[in-house]
């Protein structure tokens, strides 16, 4: 575990003692699903991290490939759910019920193999990041960055929308693929089964923690944050910046999609209000208000925006936009670093004080290699 | 793609069709240029642009409301007043909004937009809370509501002329300030480089806020020009920004000749394939074609040379 240092093993043991013991313990079903949901934000805000906060690349996209990965796994729930004996009302059974009313008569080919669970499973991650890969190749390549990326990626999401809206037959259309019921035979509607569900997803989001640290402190993370700070200068060092952009870019694209196959399992059903341009600058402000440049930062702001976000609307539907719009300005021009910026000038210094001093076991010439400070200390 | 229609009508269809484009295309040229204004010429993401649109509409149909009440003798010509009322109005709240959020952020462009993101929520409620969530509509004057016949099939709405009219007078408004008066030349110099544009004697700020406000009164003029298309709602802006922004950026951001030449194409193109297919998918083939032309032409489609 040479990528992670004290402090990161400390903040992952944290987090998955909170994730896995302290708030099963505390909450009830519903809430628990509710704080599972909020966590598969978390694995956008995650791949934000490396795409925004270290590679300086900001996608208003995610929500495509949180939405693609949230369909797949949605189609082959739904095919699942409309097995012959289960639609023989229909007068076309064994077709998911939106095609019926929509007079399809049979099974277009893209849902075919989504009958098959391996299929659904590889196709999850890698439907997004094939996406991913075409607009990363030609935008990269190409040099286009910065405020043109974000807004093709948006424009990418609203296109992506309009076609499910429109084509209701395929897709469901604005109520998107509801009525979900077992995932290979095993009811995933029940209570125990939520439970299972967030336990799994919480266990997939810290494998994801750990695959996100080892990236960042690799090699390549500290070139990515050199990306970010100075490209022409990486550029003539004699790297191919592009090739590493759409590496991040179509990782983060994958991160996305896990959390949307997630979301699909525990919420019970994908709809396009999770795909379009709103949705996907939300889950950039969650990373916002945690803090860009820190993986746990961004898990807890999207822990935090999406539990108030749930409280305003219980109690003060009206108040809840005001709330949400001022937070936006508030981190953006006051505290750009989000929540682990705060942490980091208040509460780390004094977490150092309190550690014992690091005894250094490494010999010198490898100190170069493995940096105390996290890259993003560096501007 | 004739389905049972004689070229004859094909025809008419598409001169009414090109016709029905040219009142999308003066509301997307409206917010447009705005736009280019802000993003193109100062470099700001705004993503509450929508919203000033929105603002300008509701100031159209409170004067509506207003003339309706107190001056119904004079209620002919309150769409005049209500241009003159939307650009101040927006244009104001444009110039408090620079003093209070954007100046603080133009060394990171890419954090405009998530702080006028959070901008356009706040106003999206405020509306909600003022006008209701239920979309308004205006009344317009009687002489506005007629068709001028051309031929025997082909009709133009009145009002349709009224707003390409005004787009026209904007749009030379624009270009003279951009390009011939020496206003464009400093807001150019306070982008490229503001210390030194200040060290020659450039109001930096003074500059920087007439133009945010200029631009955020044209998108208040584009919302005059919105009530006559359709009705007014809450989150209605919502639906033009990103359309507006891929005008922009499909005409090359810096040039306005170009917003001006992607503006009438996406219009049009959008317009008339809209009475073939269903609207949604005209919507996403044009979108589909711009991004696509985008990826293979990314400086957009007309190119200035500008240093950056």
């Amino acid at each position: 575990m040479t990528f992670l240092n004290r402090k990161d093993i400390a903040a992952i043991a944290i987090l998955a003692v909170l994730l896995l013991a302290v708030l099963p313990l505390c909450l009830d079903p519903f809430r628990l699903n509710l704080v599972g949901k909020y966590l598969t934000y978390g694995f956008v805000a995650l791949g934000l991290v490396l795409c925004w906060g270290d590679a300086g690349i900001l996608s208003l996209g995610q929500g495509i490939f949180f939405g693609l990965g949230g369909y797949c796994m949605a189609m082959y729930l739904k095919l699942e759910a409309s097995s012959p004996e289960a639609t023989k009302i229909q007068s076309t059974p064994g077709i998911p019920d939106f095609m019926d009313w929509n007079q399809i008569t049979s099974l277009p080919l893209f849902w075919r193999p989504f009958h098959s669970l391996a299929f659904t499973i590889v196709a999850v991650p890698l439907v997004p990041v094939l996406l991913a890969l075409i607009i990363g190749l030609a935008m990269f390549k190409r040099r286009v960055g910065g405020t043109y990326f974000a807004i093709i990626t948006q424009a990418v999401a609203a296109i992506l929308t309009i076609l499910i809206i429109g084509q209701q037959g395929y897709t469901g259309g604005v109520n998107g693929i509801t009525d979900l019921r077992t995932l290979n035979g095993w009811d995933i509607r029940p209570d125990h089964a939520k439970i299972v569900l967030y336990f799994i997803n919480g266990g997939l989001l810290i494998v994801c923690v750990l695959l996100a640290q080892f990236v960042r402190r690799s090699k390549l993370g500290r070139i990515l944050v050199a990306m970010r700070d100075k490209e022409d200068r990486v550029r003539f060092s004699g790297y191919d910046v592009a090739n590493f952009k759409i590496f991040v870019f179509c990782l983060a694209a994958g991160l996305a999609a896990i959390g949307g196959a997630m979301f699909t399992l525990q919420v019970g059903f994908m709809s396009p209000s999770f795909v379009g341009i709103v949705p996907s600058i939300e889950m950039v402000i969650f990373c916002a208000v945690g803090g860009r440049t820190s993986i746990f930062g961004a898990i807890y702001g999207a822990l935090t925006v999406n539990w108030a976000r749930t409280t305003f609307s219980e109690g003060l539907p009206q108040l809840w936009l005001f709330a949400m719009g001022s937070l936006f300005i508030l981190v953006v021009v006051v505290f750009p670093d989000g929540l682990a910026g705060i942490y980091r000038r208040y509460l780390d210094p004094l977490v150092d004080r309190m550690l014992p001093p690091v005894r250094r076991r490494i010999p010198v010439a490898a100190v170069a290699e493995t940096p105390q400070v996290s890259p993003t200390f560096a501007e | 793609m004739l389905m049972g229609y004689s070229l004859g009508d094909i025809g008419s269809i598409m001169a009414m069709q090109g016709f029905a484009g040219l009142s999308l295309f003066s509301v997307f040229l409206l917010m447009a240029l705005g736009l280019a204004i802000i993003f193109g010429q100062m470099g700001v993401i705004n993503m509450a642009h929508g919203e000033f649109m929105i603002l300008g509409a509701y100031v159209t149909y409170m004067t509506s409301q207003v003339f309706t009440t107190y001056l119904p003798s004079l209620f002919a010509i309150y769409f005049f007043v209500a241009v003159v009322l939307a650009f101040c109005v927006a244009g104001a709240l444009g110039m408090l909004v620079e003093w209070a959020l954007i100046r603080h952020l133009y060394r990171r462009p890419l954090d405009t937009l998530l702080a006028t993101w959070g901008l356009s929520l706040i106003l999206q409620q405020v509306y909600r809370s003022v006008f209701g969530a239920r979309e308004v509509g205006v009344d317009q004057p009687e002489w506005m509501m007629g068709a001028a016949s051309m031929t025997d099939t082909i009709q133009i709405p009145i009002n349709g002329l009224i707003v390409m009219a005004l787009t026209a007078v904007i749009s030379v408004f624009v270009f003279l300030l951009i390009y011939w008066m020496g206003w464009g030349k400093r807001v150019r110099a306070v982008m490229s480089n503001r210390a030194m544009a200040g060290a020659v004697g450039i109001d930096t700020e003074f500059v920087d806020r007439v133009t945010f406000g200029i631009g955020c009164g044209i998108a208040g003029v584009a919302g005059s020009a919105f009530t006559m298309i359709g009705s007014t709602s809450p989150t209605a802006g919502q639906l033009y920004i990103v359309d507006t922004f891929l005008v922009v950026v499909f005409g090359g951001a810096q040039s306005l000749l170009g917003t001006i030449a992607s503006a009438f194409t996406i219009s049009q193109a959008r317009s008339t394939m809209e009475f073939f297919l269903s609207g949604s998918m005209a919507q996403v083939i044009v979108l589909l074609t711009v991004v696509g032309i985008l990826m293979l032409r990314p400086q957009g489609l007309f190119v200035l040379k500008v240093r950056r």
